[in-house]
């Protein structure tokens, strides 16, 4: 066994495991910040300069709540449904390229954990292993509104897949690799995907919104018809697990759209300036993850601007229009490709 | 290597003995969840990522999702399920150990079994499969997607409620 490459990813996947659990805390600070803005208010300003200690106040309340596990759920699924949304959320990273090679003592180490060569299916599976997480917290619950929630989420989380696998599909036609590392090595320069597959774009962002279970697709949570959805029978920890699932989910798929569609790690005309090869990797990470925040800013940005769906209207958009939709854009592309690249 | 496929192959085992003994049917789903993780961890051991991942997708994320569906919205308990009179356990006993008489002699006959193929590392990666399905296997291939749409559309028939029977709306006031 190669140690030195052992102790490299095991270090690296400490960092990005990190790197996401800060962001995600911060994510809940920069919502608050852009909810306020648009809503001509200030936010959280009282702990630390500019309230940036306010995620940890937020953790350390969320520690000292009292734990409570009503007497008629069932305990061990009970407990079992926000670490499953942790995990499953946290899996995610494993394969998307964070940088591209750095060389450390004359050896080259990529900085992607693990390239499989179904990167994108890889995503997907666990995306669909998630759900589970929402259905057993709202099933264990013993509450009908936890369960009528945990339905309506896992039933939105599934037709959405279906159109976002299909914007997916288009994408592979015009890569030809399901490998993620494959997919952003072909995007050098200005070669983005979104100039390619603008239609596919629209659909996955879309989808996405609705994966992650947020405005204008937040329906499992509603105050009116539901309480609080899956998780209304939860509280102290386990409640900021599945809050903090949602918030991981929204930096792995933006993570995965920058990846997909926005060149990854790729800045434009770098090769020019001459730089030496680490310095481009380590530019590269640093435009990647910018590009990953103006994406969570988007998130953010429409769910405070956009009005919720209604449930059937949700079901309406995903199977009436992003299907078709979804289905023509693989079409388009098909026959373009086969008019072109196989003549 | 051969650790981890006996880790797996207990994994599956315990999980799949845990489906058919547990009383109450959401844990036998559970298991059964488990079992299809274990299964997707041996496709990998196989170097069938494709294969394993797919797995992970159809079977583990799409089916056992409206298996729960199903027992969730039916809540069903152990107090539901109606008590066994002995003559039935006796008769299931009988029956099952039949079934498994039969299953023993009929694997002992085959006990060598020939592939038909060599075996190829490489026949799950993606690539592979797409060249078997695409070539060789074309026309069942596409065969069974017809296959499919009758059965999508056969579902949406059977989901698409009757417009008599619904409850007609209330007559308007003062129409």
């Amino acid at each position: 066994m190669d140690w030195i490459l052992f102790l490299y990813k095991f270090v690296f996947l400490i960092v990005i495991f990190l790197i996401t659990l800060v962001v995600a805390m911060y994510s809940t600070y920069g919502e608050r910040k852009v909810a306020a803005f648009m809503q001509d208010r200030r936010g959280p300003n009282r702990a630390g300069p500019f309230g940036l200690l306010q995620p940890l106040a937020d953790g350390v309340k969320m520690f000292m709540k009292e734990e409570i596990i009503p007497t008629t759920a069932n305990r061990m699924l009970f407990i079992l449904g926000p670490s499953i949304a942790m995990t499953t959320a946290m899996l995610t990273g494993v394969v998307i390229p964070w940088g591209g090679t750095i060389t450390i003592g004359g050896r080259e180490f990529s900085m992607q954990i693990a390239d499989l060569n179904i990167g994108i299916l890889y995503v997907f599976a666990m995306v669909s292993i998630g759900v589970y997480g929402i259905m057993i917290g709202g099933w264990a619950s013993n509450n009908k509104y936890a369960l009528l929630g945990s339905i309506r989420a896992a039933s939105q989380m599934i037709s959405y897949e279906l159109a976002m696998g299909m914007s997916i599909i288009a994408l592979i036609l015009t890569t030809g690799s399901l490998s993620l590392h494959d997919i952003v090595e072909q995007q050098q320069g200005w070669h983005w995907n979104i100039i390619y597959q603008p239609i596919g774009f629209l659909v996955f962002i879309i989808c996405a919104l609705a994966e992650t279970n947020r405005a204008p697709f937040d329906l499992p949570e509603c105050e009116t018809e539901l309480i609080g959805g899956y998780h209304t029978e939860y509280s102290s920890m386990k409640l900021g697990f599945y809050l903090f699932a949602e918030y991981i989910n929204m930096f792995i798929s933006s993570a995965v759209m920058a990846t997909l569609y926005f060149g990854g790690y790729n800045v434009p005309l770098i090769d020019q300036l001459g730089l030496s090869q680490n310095t481009v990797t380590l530019l590269g990470s640093l435009f990647f993850f910018i590009k990953i925040l103006v994406l969570i800013f988007v998130f953010m940005w429409i769910r405070w601007t956009l009005p919720r769906f209604r449930y059937d209207q949700l079901m309406n958009l995903g199977w009436k229009k992003l299907m078709p939709l979804a289905i023509f854009n693989i079409l388009a592309t098909g026959t373009y490709y086969y008019f072109t690249a196989f003549n | 290597m051969v650790f981890l496929f006996y880790l797996l192959s207990a994994v599956m085992v315990i999980s799949g003995l845990f489906v058919v003994f547990s009383r109450s049917p959401i844990n036998s789903v559970l298991s059964l969840i488990v079992c299809f993780i274990a299964m997707a961890g041996h496709y990998i051991l196989l170097n069938s990522q494709f294969l394993a991942v797919v797995h992970l997708i159809v079977y583990t994320g799409a089916i056992m999702v409206l298996f729960l569906f199903v027992i969730m919205l039916l809540n069903l308990n152990r107090a539901t399920i109606p008590q066994k009179t002995s003559m039935t356990r006796v008769a299931a006993v009988v029956a099952g150990g039949l079934f498994f008489l039969v299953m023993v002699a009929a694997t002992r006959l085959t006990f060598e079994i020939h592939p038909r193929y060599p075996f190829s590392s490489k026949i799950g990666l993606v690539s592979e499969v797409g060249k078997a399905l695409f070539h060789e296997f074309l026309l069942p291939f596409e065969v069974s997607s017809v296959l499919f749409i009758s059965a999508m559309i056969g579902a949406m028939i059977f989901g698409k409620k009757d417009k008599e029977s619904l409850p007609q709306p209330p007559p308007k006031e003062g129409a």
